[in-house]
C-alpha cells in the first residue's frame, strides 16, 4: 500500500497498516463507547484488573467507608451551600422570614445562613445533612483509627498510610471548626473569640500572629472570607488529596484481613468488587446518606437563630464547641491559672497555650508516629497483613486505651458546666475530679486493659487445651459427676493458636570479648526494657505439642493448671475424655 | 474409652506415643519434639455453606422481590421528594409526635430523601446477600518491595541521569540551583505572611476609654467619658444602680444611635471586642479591697466585661456571692475581691475601671484600663 515518495519522513510510517480489526465479541458486548475509550487510553486492562479485586468481609471495615461516604456527602452538600452563603462580614439589615430577628443588624454570612435555614427550599435540609455529615465523618474516621490501631493494621508495610490517616483525622477537624464558625451567629462568634484568645498566647509572636490571622485587631472584615477560602478550597484540597492516596495505598497494598482458617499472610480472601463489592459498598454509600438524611430531617442541629448574631460583648451560657474540639476546649477548663507566668516583662501563658495550641498537633503526632515506636521496640521487619486480634497484643491494646482515656478526660470535661447543671453538683468538684482524673484513669485503664486481654488470652489457651463445654454431665461408674468437654473444631481452634508467640528481646552483652562497649548499647538497653514492658507477661498460643501433652498426660496438667485444688475433677474429666 | 485411638479432631497432628512428657503449661510458649510440629497449622478455606437461596429456586425469587419492593421504595421516596418540593412552602410548620413543631419542608424532603436513599442501599445490600455469590475467593499478595533488578535500575536511571546532566561534576551549577531552589519560595511567603494583617502596636493594650479610636496606629488622648447602657446608649445615673444590679456598659461615643444607627465608632465590633464593661454595685463593707473602693463609687465598680483567659464575654453574675462566671471555660472572678481569679484557668483578675460621677450625677470613667484587657499576650508585660 506504500507508494514511492520523496518524503522521507513517510518511509517512518512505512510499516504501519491501518488496524481496521472487527471489534472483539467482548467489546460488542460493552458497546461502543467503553472500545472507544479504550482505544484511546488503554483502560480495559486497569479497570478489569480493579474489578476482579478482592476484598475482605468485616464490619469494622465499614467504618472507613462511613468516613469516606460522609466526606462525599460533606463535598456534595457544601458545593450546593456556596450557591447561597455569602462570606463576608458586611452589615446588612435582617429582613427574610424568620420574624424575630428582621430589622436587626447582622453580617451579611448570618443573613445567608438565615436565608439558607428559612428562605430557600430545601435549604435547612442541605444544610443539616452538612452537618450531622460532618460530624458523622469525624466518629466515623476516629473509630475507623481506633480499629486500625487495635489490631494492628498499621504495621509495615502500612505505616505511611497511617500517618496519612492522623493527618486526614487533623485536618478534618480543623476543616469542622472553619465551617462551624463560618455563620457569623453568636455561637461561632465566641468559638473564633476564643481561638484569637489562643492564638494570642503563643510566645513572641502571639500578637502578630492574631494581626495576621484576622487582617488587624480581632474580629475585623476578614476572617470570615479567610475561614471560608480555607473551608472551601485550601483545607478541602488537601483533604481530597491526602484521602486519594489513602485509598490508593489501599489498593496497591490490598486490604488487611482477620485471621481465620483459609486466610495467611500471603493471600486476601473475600469477595471480588464486581458484582458483590460493588453492590455492598455502593449500597452502603446510600445507607449511610439516608441515615444521614433522616436524622437531618427529625433532629436539629446548630440552630443558629437562636443565638443572633455575633456582637463579642453578650455571650451564650453552656457555650460548646463541636464534639471534635471538645477535648482542647476541656484541656482548656483543666489547666490551672498558675501556669501563667511573668518575667522580665513578658508573658508566658502556659495554661492557655498547652491546651489550645500543643495539644491538637501533640495528639496526632503522637498517633503519627507510633507505628515507628512499636517498631522500634518489636524490631519486626515482617510485612504484615493478618490482623491482630486486640487481646494478642495486650500492651498496645492497653496503650490504646489509655490514650482513649485521656482523650475521653478532656473531652468529657468541655461538658463540666453541663453537667454541674445537669447532676446539680459542683462545677469545682467536677473539674477537681477530671483534673485528677486525667492522671489516675489512664494509668487504670491501662492496666485493667492489659489484665483483661491477659486473661482471655488465657481463655483462649484454655478453650484449646480442655475444649468446649458441652453441658453434658456424666456420672462415673465410681459416682463422681463431669461434664464432658468436646474437641474444637480446627477452624475455630485455628482462631485461637495462629497468632506468633512472642518473647521480650534479650538484651546482648555490653561488652565484646575484650571488654570494649559495644556501639549502640544504650539504645539496645532502652529497647530491651520497653521489650520487656511490652512482653514480659506475654500468654502464648497453645502449641501441638502442649495439645498432645494435654491430651496424653491430662493429671499432671490439670493439676497444674487448677492449682491443685480440683485436681480430682479434672483427673476424671480428661481421663473420660480421651 | 473408644474415642482414645482417634485422632483428635481439634488437633491437626496426630499425637505419637513417647511425644511429650508433661509439660508446665503455666510457663508459657513449650517447643514440642518428637515429631510434632512447632506450630499448628492452617486447616484452610472452611466448607462452603449454601444460602437458601442457592438452593431453593422460591427462596431466590423471594428475594428478588425483597430487592424489588426495596428499590420500589426507592424510586416512591423519589417522587414523594418531587411532590412535597413544591407543594410545601417554607414557611410551613408541622406537629411531629416526639419531636414537637418543625418546619413541614425540612421534615418531609429529609424523610423522602431518606428512603430513596435508603432503598437504594438496603436493596443492593439485600441483593448481594441474597443473590450474588458468596463464595469466598482467594486473591495472592505479592511482597511489596520491587524486585532487586528494578531497584537496582532506578539506581541506575538516577545515577546515569547525575551523570549525563554533568551535574555531579558542576559543583557551580550544584550550588547555585540549590541556593536558588531554596530561595525561591521565599518572595510568594513573603507576600502572604507580610500582607496578612498590619502591625499590632499598641493596640492590644488600648481601648475605646483611652479617649477614642483604639486600633492600630491611634494615639489616643484620655479624657473621662461616661459609661452608657448597652445597647440603650443612655448615660446612667449613680443612682440608678441599686445594690445588686448590673449594667452592660460601653463608653460614650461607640455606640451608634439605637434608633437611626447613625454615629458610633467606625470599627464598633473591634471597639467593643475591647471596651465592654460590667457595672455592679455592692454594699461597700462587702468590698475587701481598698483599691476596689478607691476605684469604685459608692459601691459601684466598673470591671472589664473580657475574660482574662481567652477573651469570651464574661456573661454570668451571681448576686448572692457576687461571683462572675465566664462561660466558656468556668473561670470565676470574686467582685468583692477586686475580681480575683477563685476558680477556673485564667491567672489574672479582670482589670477594673476607675469611675466617678460628673456635675450631673452621671457615672464616668477617671482614667482608661490600667493594663491590657482580655487574653494574655507575650509582651503584655
Amino acid at each position: 500500500m506504500s507508494t514511492a515518495t520523496d518524503r522521507p519522513a513517510d518511509n517512518l510510517r512505512a510499516g504501519d497498516a491501518p488496524t481496521d480489526a472487527p471489534p472483539s465479541a467482548a467489546a460488542r458486548r460493552v458497546g461502543g463507547i467503553a472500545g472507544w475509550v479504550d482505544d484511546r487510553t488503554g483502560a480495559a486492562k486497569p479497570f478489569g484488573y480493579v474489578m476482579k479485586k478482592v476484598f475482605p468481609d468485616h464490619w469494622s471495615f465499614m467504618l472507613g467507608e462511613i468516613a469516606m461516604y460522609s466526606m462525599i456527602i460533606c463535598l456534595v452538600t457544601g458545593a450546593f451551600l456556596t450557591f447561597w452563603f455569602i462570606p463576608s462580614a458586611g452589615q446588612t439589615i435582617y429582613d427574610g422570614s424568620y420574624v424575630p430577628l428582621r430589622g436587626v443588624e447582622m453580617s451579611e454570612a448570618y443573613a445567608s445562613t438565615l436565608d439558607i435555614s428559612f428562605d430557600i427550599k430545601g435549604g435547612l435540609i442541605i444544610r443539616q445533612i452538612h452537618h450531622w455529615a460532618a460530624l458523622l465523618f469525624i466518629v466515623a474516621l476516629t473509630v475507623h483509627m481506633f480499629r486500625v490501631f487495635f489490631t494492628g493494621a498499621f504495621r509495615k508495610p502500612r505505616e505511611i498510610n497511617w500517618v496519612i490517616g492522623s493527618l486526614l483525622a487533623l485536618l478534618a477537624i480543623i476543616e469542622g471548626f472553619a465551617g462551624y464558625s463560618l455563620p457569623d451567629d453568636l455561637l461561632s462568634g465566641t468559638g473564633i473569640r476564643a481561638m484569637e484568645g489562643f492564638v494570642q498566647t503563643a510566645p513572641v509572636i502571639g500578637s502578630y500572629l492574631v494581626f495576621a490571622i484576622f487582617g488587624g485587631p480581632f474580629p475585623g472584615e476578614l476572617i470570615i472570607p479567610r475561614l471560608y477560602s480555607a473551608h472551601v478550597l485550601l483545607i478541602p484540597a488537601i483533604l481530597v488529596g491526602l484521602f486519594t492516596a489513602h485509598i490508593a495505598l489501599v489498593f496497591v497494598q490490598k486490604h488487611t484481613q482477620f485471621p481465620g482458617p483459609g486466610r495467611t499472610n500471603e493471600n486476601v480472601v473475600g469477595y471480588p468488587v464486581m458484582p458483590v463489592y460493588a453492590a455492598k459498598a455502593g449500597g452502603f454509600f446510600f445507607i449511610v446518606f439516608g441515615i444521614i438524611a433522616l436524622i437531618s430531617a427529625v433532629v436539629q442541629i446548630n440552630p443558629i437563630w437562636g443565638y443572633g448574631p455575633y456582637d463579642p460583648s453578650p455571650v451564650t451560657a453552656g457555650s460548646q464547641p463541636d464534639w471534635y474540639m471538645g477535648f482542647a476546649d476541656g484541656a482548656l477548663r483543666l489547666l490551672p491559672g498558675w501556669l501563667e507566668f511573668t518575667a522580665f516583662g513578658y508573658t508566658l501563658s502556659l495554661n492557655i497555650a498547652l491546651g489550645a495550641l500543643v495539644l491538637l498537633p501533640l495528639v496526632y503526632t503522637v498517633l503519627g508516629i507510633y507505628p515507628f515506636v512499636e517498631k522500634f521496640v518489636t524490631q519486626d521487619e515482617r510485612e504484615h497483613h493478618l490482623l491482630d486480634r486486640p487481646r494478642n497484643a495486650p500492651t498496645r491494646t492497653g496503650i490504646g486505651m489509655a490514650g482513649i482515656t485521656a482523650y475521653s478526660v478532656f473531652m468529657f470535661a468541655a461538658g463540666n458546666d453541663i453537667m454541674a447543671i445537669k447532676l446539680g453538683m459542683s462545677i469545682n468538684d467536677i473539674t477537681w475530679f477530671f483534673r485528677i482524673g486525667l492522671f489516675v484513669l489512664p494509668p487504670i485503664a491501662f492496666w485493667v486493659t492489659r489484665r483483661i486481654c491477659l486473661s482471655l488470652q488465657r481463655r483462649d489457651r484454655d478453650t484449646v487445651l480442655h475444649g468446649r463445654e458441652s453441658g453434658t454431665i456424666i456420672r462415673t461408674p465410681e459416682g463422681r459427676f463431669f461434664e464432658r468437654h468436646e474437641a474444637l473444631l480446627p477452624e475455630d481452634q485455628w482462631i485461637l493458636v495462629q497468632h506468633d508467640p512472642v518473647a521480650p528481646l534479650q538484651l546482648p552483652r555490653e561488652v565484646d570479648d575484650n571488654g570494649v562497649a559495644r556501639p549502640g548499647s544504650r539504645r539496645d538497653r532502652v529497647r530491651a526494657s520497653m521489650s520487656r514492658f511490652y512482653f514480659k507477661d506475654a500468654v502464648n498460643p497453645v502449641t501441638p505439642a502442649e495439645l498432645a501433652a494435654a491430651h496424653h498426660h491430662g493429671h499432671e496438667v490439670e493439676a497444674i493448671e487448677a492449682g491443685g485444688e480440683t485436681a480430682q475433677v479434672g483427673s476424671s474429666e480428661t481421663a473420660e475424655r480421651h | 474409652m473408644n474415642e482414645q485411638d482417634t485422632p483428635h479432631p481439634g488437633t491437626e497432628v496426630t499425637p505419637t506415643e513417647g511425644s511429650g512428657t508433661a509439660v508446665r503449661l503455666d510457663e508459657g510458649h513449650v517447643i514440642g519434639e518428637g515429631g510434632l510440629p512447632d506450630r499448628f497449622t492452617n486447616p484452610g478455606l472452611p466448607h462452603h455453606v449454601p444460602r437458601m437461596a442457592d438452593q431453593d429456586e422460591g427462596a431466590a425469587r423471594r428475594a428478588e422481590k425483597q430487592v424489588a419492593t426495596l428499590f420500589g421504595l426507592s424510586i416512591l421516596g423519589t417522587l414523594l421528594f418531587i411532590v412535597f418540593y413544591f407543594a410545601i412552602s417554607v414557611e410551613q410548620t408541622v406537629y411531629v409526635p416526639g419531636i414537637g413543631t418543625t418546619s413541614a419542608s425540612n421534615f418531609a424532603l429529609g424523610i423522602t430523601l431518606a428512603i430513596s436513599l435508603l432503598g437504594i442501599g438496603l436493596g443492593a445490600v439485600h441483593w448481594a446477600k441474597t443473590l450474588m455469590p458468596d463464595t469466598e475467593v482467594v486473591e495472592e499478595r505479592h511482597p511489596m518491595r520491587a524486585s532487586d533488578e528494578s531497584r537496582q535500575r532506578v539506581v541506575d536511571v538516577m545515577a546515569e541521569g547525575g551523570e549525563t546532566s554533568q551535574i555531579t561534576r558542576r559543583p557551580l551549577i550544584k550550588y547555585t540551583l540549590g541556593g536558588a531552589l531554596g530561595l525561591f519560595a521565599v518572595p510568594i511567603v513573603l507576600q502572604v505572611a507580610g500582607s496578612l494583617g498590619p502591625m499590632p502596636q499598641k493596640s492590644l493594650s488600648l481601648t475605646w476609654w483611652n479617649g477614642g479610636p483604639s486600633g492600630p496606629g491611634e494615639e489616643p488622648t484620655f479624657m473621662p467619658m461616661r459609661l452608657m447602657r448597652d445597647p440603650e446608649n443612655t448615660p446612667i445615673k449613680a443612682s440608678d444602680v441599686t445594690i445588686g444590679s448590673v449594667f452592660h456598659v460601653m463608653p460614650e461615643g461607640l455606640l451608634p444611635d439605637p434608633v437611626t444607627h447613625e454615629g458610633g465608632a467606625e470599627h464598633p465590633l473591634e471597639e467593643k471586642a475591647k471596651a465592654a464593661v460590667l457595672l455592679m454595685r455592692l454594699e461597700p463593707e462587702k468590698i475587701t479591697s481598698q483599691k476596689e473602693l478607691d476605684w469604685g463609687y459608692e459601691g459601684i465598680v466598673a470591671y472589664s466585661k473580657i475574660c482574662t483567659h481567652v477573651g469570651c464575654p464574661v456573661g454570668l453574675y451571681e448576686q448572692q456571692t457576687h461571683h462572675l462566671l465566664c462561660p466558656c471555660h468556668q473561670s470565676t472572678f470574686d467582685v468583692t475581691q477586686d475580681c480575683k481569679v477563685i476558680f477556673g484557668p485564667a491567672k489574672r483578675p479582670l482589670p477594673q475601671l476607675p469611675i466617678d460621677v460628673d456635675a450631673e450625677g452621671y457615672l464616668i470613667s477617671t482614667a482608661p484600663f490600667a493594663e491590657a484587657i482580655g487574653p494574655s499576650f507575650w509582651e503584655r508585660g
